[in-house]
């Protein structure tokens, strides 16, 4: 089964639990505000790879993994849910431990695909329909089936959240989230990531305005606050 | 037998008092540790007393170039009278010359190198002395010019042989300093003359005439450590009755060498777990605290940290920074599957806390994913706080040298006092594939260097001519290499021999002759690049190529793809079984290294461009490293490919991988960065790898420190094999740092 991806990272640190190999799918419906991966948008001039070769190489990388394994990110790696379900059972197969980055918008299967996975990073980009829009350009009403499916198989989660200054570095915010992620039934982290500055010149390469013009990186004292408020 | 019934009280074993055998009493008589840190206590009064007055030293050397020198006299164990930093504070004492941090002038290497030396820091040698020297003796450097052919002569003058041991001490020789805390000066001098009238019996062709001399020397030299150590008050002809004796003894041991001798590297060999024994006794019997013992190891570092040599600023081009590779190799496993390690390993890495980071003594750690796991962890902690430790593969180099060997320089293993190293420096592969492709002449130079081959007049170059042609000239290479090599060591070993290091060794031991690749990565890649892609070269009106035209892509060393990695393990399998061909001064053992040290700049800067898509001038990657830039599959794949580089019985001279991480990209939390950098470890070294430095910092940091250098006096960061202060490198190798790939960047 091909897929098409952006790149592998074979030691990812800091995308799920362990030393980890990430592969970035190509494609996404968002268009996120703060996005600073636009290059994985479509799939165009995409790496093609098998799930044979991505077993291939988790395999050959065993040993470093210990509690870690492979995570999918993207771009969305739920729009390719053919070829991710045929790399996670390959993964499953040789006993490596599986985890999905995703903001949950794919396009169904998602019991399938949750029956071989091992950990959900779940990135919210807001909760409620309002907000929704606003950060991604797109309705809510996908995330919603997919965690709907996570709540159900009590799928292990761990919530992200991207926090911009003057968009959602509120207490209030903060507080609605921490309503929010109660209905997950198992949480085992939750992590506020620091809006930063590294997309802005991927946007000049690419010829795209950037939406955040103007706005200033997320400074990481606040975060810290934010995430105290978080834990509470 | 002598039997020190009160020195050696409680020690368990006998076999190890019949003969010199320090690696069985240790065996016999060490604890343990599987615990954690929370032991561990800070610097005393004392120390930090002791550590101020050096720091203010050391920044004053640093702005003078070096602080001073001793021009009245030259290299000797006993030549010196003693010298102290702060007599009353000091618990560990002995100095090289009479004050701190001044440097000894040592001709026997060669008059060239030390007047130049001298010359550069506005000194001058005393008369007296220049005249011996110049009127009455010769000196190494003297011997191997007198011998040198004409091939070798030109391999120097172009830079295809660098950085060759042949105006300098060779170093990389590891005396068994413990031997002198276990066993006293006298059953040492014993133990040589038995040895010696042993050799009575042979017959006495020139190997026994040579061995003979040497051991005498060597028993003279026992006798001047014993001489000197009573200069400052100890009399160690027995043997060390506590663990402060056995800390001061070993340091006298050390000390002789750096007395006598300014090799290269100078290193300390295997002495924490040994010490500890020691330690854990006077515990016992209650006579020693955990911070005197620390306060012990904190002073003794601070000797070690103040070892220098005298250099010329060419040499520091080469090897920057003013390193003196006092290497320390801790952990390690025995093979009953218990850990070398010790309390008191993790004491020598507490001093990189108590006395903050530091280049020197170049703290390596013996890994393997054995090891217990709270020890690794903390390796792992100091290695995230200070950047000043490397690791190596004691999976891969137990089996080969026993489980009492130690590391000289950075990646050289040596079973301690039973074997011993001919350093060979290294031969420029990437320049010898540019010579394959124009006939021998040298492409930056001019010049024909290696006769008998025609220059290629192809359009677009030929995979399997190159390598026809490059494996010819490979031949020539080697030998001419040899030649050098047989040459330098005979002369050294006439004109400066290292007496009170080699009588800290068993008689005759084994001997290592290394040999070393630079430029490793540029070739392999030039050869992928030659092979999977188009390359036409571009050349002058003599038919040299100045530069190449690539059309297409290739495979690329440092991405874990077969298709060029094996390309590199065929080249090192290949030089390594060319240069062991040959017959090696005293029966030595072809060693090869893959190794640069930061002389990948100056390799790169007097080497053409190259089909890899270098440009002339531009540096090597370091050691085995994948040029930056070129490892696009992140850092586990960039790993792997250097993983595939055999060790055994090619490159058992080591293989120096360095690693540059940032601190974010190794996890969020510090308990994460922990435990992602341990699994880290454990999953490169059992694909069978050798060596990896290892930086956890930013590029941002590094590009501040080039422009305030006043904001970092300590960042000390891990080169290719040892550790170096970032403010003492040159601008172009900091650049070349800061250029190097960090994993992790977004």
């Amino acid at each position: 089964m091909k897929g098409y991806i952006d790149s592998i990272e074979t030691m990812g640190l800091v995308d799920g639990p362990g030393i980890r190999m990430v592969v970035f799918t190509r494609g996404c419906k968002l268009r996120c505000l703060y996005c600073h991966n636009p290059e994985t948008w479509n799939q165009i001039g995409a790496t093609v790879v098998t799930s044979d070769e991505i077993q291939e190489k988790a395999n050959r990388n065993k040993s470093y993994y210990k509690n870690g394994g492979v995570t999918f990110s993207g771009g969305e790696p739920l729009l390719q849910p053919d070829f991710l379900i045929d790399c996670l059972k390959k993964l499953k197969k040789i006993g490596i431990h599986t985890a999905l980055d995703t903001a949950g918008v794919g396009i169904g299967k998602y019991e399938e695909i949750l029956e071989y996975t091992d950990l959900v990073i779940l990135d919210i980009k807001a909760t409620n329909e309002e907000d929704y829009q606003l950060v991604t350009n797109h309705t809510m009403e996908e995330f919603l089936k997919f965690t709907k499916v996570i709540k159900e198989r009590k799928v292990p989660v761990w919530i992200r959240q991207v926090i911009v200054p003057g968009l959602n570095d509120t207490r209030e915010k903060i507080l609605e989230l921490k309503e929010y992620i109660k209905q997950f039934p198992v949480v085992e982290k939750v992590e506020l990531l620091p809006y930063h500055l590294y997309g802005v010149e991927k946007y000049k390469k690419l010829n795209i305005l950037y939406p955040l013009e103007g706005v200033p990186a997320m400074d990481n004292e606040k975060i810290d606050e934010l995430t105290a408020l978080l834990e509470s | 037998m002598n039997n020190y019934e009160n020195e050696w009280r409680e020690f368990q074993g006998n076999a190890w008092k019949e003969s010199i055998d320090v690696a069985k009493f240790i065996e016999e008589n060490y604890t343990e540790y599987v615990g954690n840190d929370s032991f561990l206590a800070g610097p005393t009064d004392k120390t930090k007393k002791v550590w101020g007055i050096c720091e203010d030293l050391l920044k004053k050397e640093l702005e003078n170039g070096i602080l001073d020198v001793e021009t009245k006299r030259v290299s000797g164990i006993n030549n010196f009278e003693p010298g102290y930093i702060d007599k009353e504070n000091e618990v560990i004492v002995g100095l090289q010359t009479d004050a701190p941090l001044k440097r000894i002038v040592n001709p026997y290497g060669g008059m060239r190198m030390v007047e130049q030396a001298l010359y550069s820091y506005h000194y001058e040698l005393d008369e007296e002395v220049k005249k011996h020297f110049n009127t009455y003796r010769r000196t190494h450097n003297d011997g191997v010019f007198s011998a040198y052919t004409t091939d070798i002569k030109k391999a120097r003058h172009v830079g295809l042989l660098t950085g060759l041991p042949d105006a300098y001490g060779r170093g990389r020789i590891i005396g068994d300093y413990r031997r002198i805390a276990l066993y006293g000066i006298d059953y040492l001098v014993e133990k040589k003359k038995e040895d010696l009238i042993a050799l009575e019996a042979k017959e006495i062709n020139e190997y026994v005439i040579r061995l003979r001399e040497e051991v005498s020397m060597q028993i003279g030299a026992l006798n001047e450590i014993k001489e000197m150590a009573a200069t400052y008050g100890f009399d160690i002809s027995k043997p060390a009755n506590n663990a402060y004796e056995a800390v001061q003894w070993t340091y006298f041991g050390y000390l002789a060498a750096i007395k006598e001798n300014n090799g290269a590297a100078m290193s300390l060999g295997r002495t924490s777990t040994f010490l500890d024994i020691y330690i854990e006794r006077d515990m016992k019997e209650g006579t020693l605290t955990e911070e005197q013992a620390q306060e012990i190891i904190d002073q003794f570092i601070i000797k070690l940290r103040i070892a220098r040599h005298l250099r010329t600023p060419e040499y520091n081009d080469l090897f920057a920074g003013d390193p003196t590779w006092v290497t320390e190799s801790i952990g390690g496993m025995l093979e009953n599957g218990n850990s070398l390690v010790t309390k008191n390993s993790f004491r020598y890495l507490h001093t990189l806390i108590n006395l903050s980071s530091a280049p020197e003594p170049n703290m390596t750690i013996l890994w393997s994913d054995k090891l217990p796991e709270n020890f690794k962890k903390y390796c792992a902690k100091i290695s995230i706080l200070t950047d000043s430790i490397q690791y190596e593969n004691d999976e891969e180099m137990r089996p080969i040298h026993g489980s009492d060997y130690a590391i000289a320089c950075c990646v050289s293993a040596m079973t301690v006092g039973k074997q011993m190293q001919f350093f060979g420096a290294r031969c420029n592969l990437a320049k010898a594939l540019l010579y394959s492709i124009n006939g021998g002449e040298d492409e930056v130079k001019g010049g024909l260097i290696v006769e008998g081959f025609d220059k290629m007049t192809d359009e677009v170059l030929d995979y399997d001519k190159v390598m026809t042609v490059y494996d010819k000239m490979l031949d020539k290479v080697a030998k001419t290499y040899v030649d050098a090599m047989n040459i330098i060591h005979y002369m050294h070993d006439k004109y400066a021999y290292e007496a009170g290091q080699l009588a800290l060794h068993d008689t005759d031991p084994e001997k290592l002759m290394a040999f070393g690749i630079a430029g490793f990565s540029v070739a392999v890649d030039s050869l992928s690049a030659i092979k999977y892609a188009k390359v036409k070269p571009i050349r002058n009106e003599e038919g040299i190529a100045i530069d190449f035209e690539v059309e297409g892509d290739f495979p690329k060393y440092g991405n874990d793809d077969d298709r060029v990695d094996s390309i590199g393990v065929e080249l090192a399998q290949k030089f390594y079984n060319k240069l062991a061909s040959h017959p090696l001064y005293k029966g030595a053992r072809a060693t090869l290294s893959i190794l640069t040290i930061t002389s990948n700049v100056v390799y790169g800067k007097k080497t053409g461009s190259t089909p890899d898509g270098r440009k002339a001038g531009e540096p090597f990657a370091p050691g085995a490293n994948p040029m930056h830039g070129r490892d696009a599959n992140g850092a586990i794949a960039s790993l792997n490919s250097v993983a595939k580089i055999c060790y055994k019985d090619c490159c058992e001279d080591g293989i120096s991988n360095t690693f540059s991480i940032i601190p974010s990209a190794l996890g969020h939390s510090e308990e994460e960065q922990i435990n992602n950098l341990v699994n880290l470890m454990d999953g490169y070294f059992t694909r069978g790898s050798q060596h990896l430095n290892v930086n956890v910092l930013n590029r941002e940091t590094l590009i501040d420190a080039m422009e305030n250098p006043d904001k970092y006096p300590n960042l000390t960061i891990r080169v290719s094999g040892y550790a170096v202060r970032f403010n003492r490198l040159s601008k172009e190798q900091q650049q070349e740092v800061i250029n190097r790939t960090f994993h992790g960047t977004i």
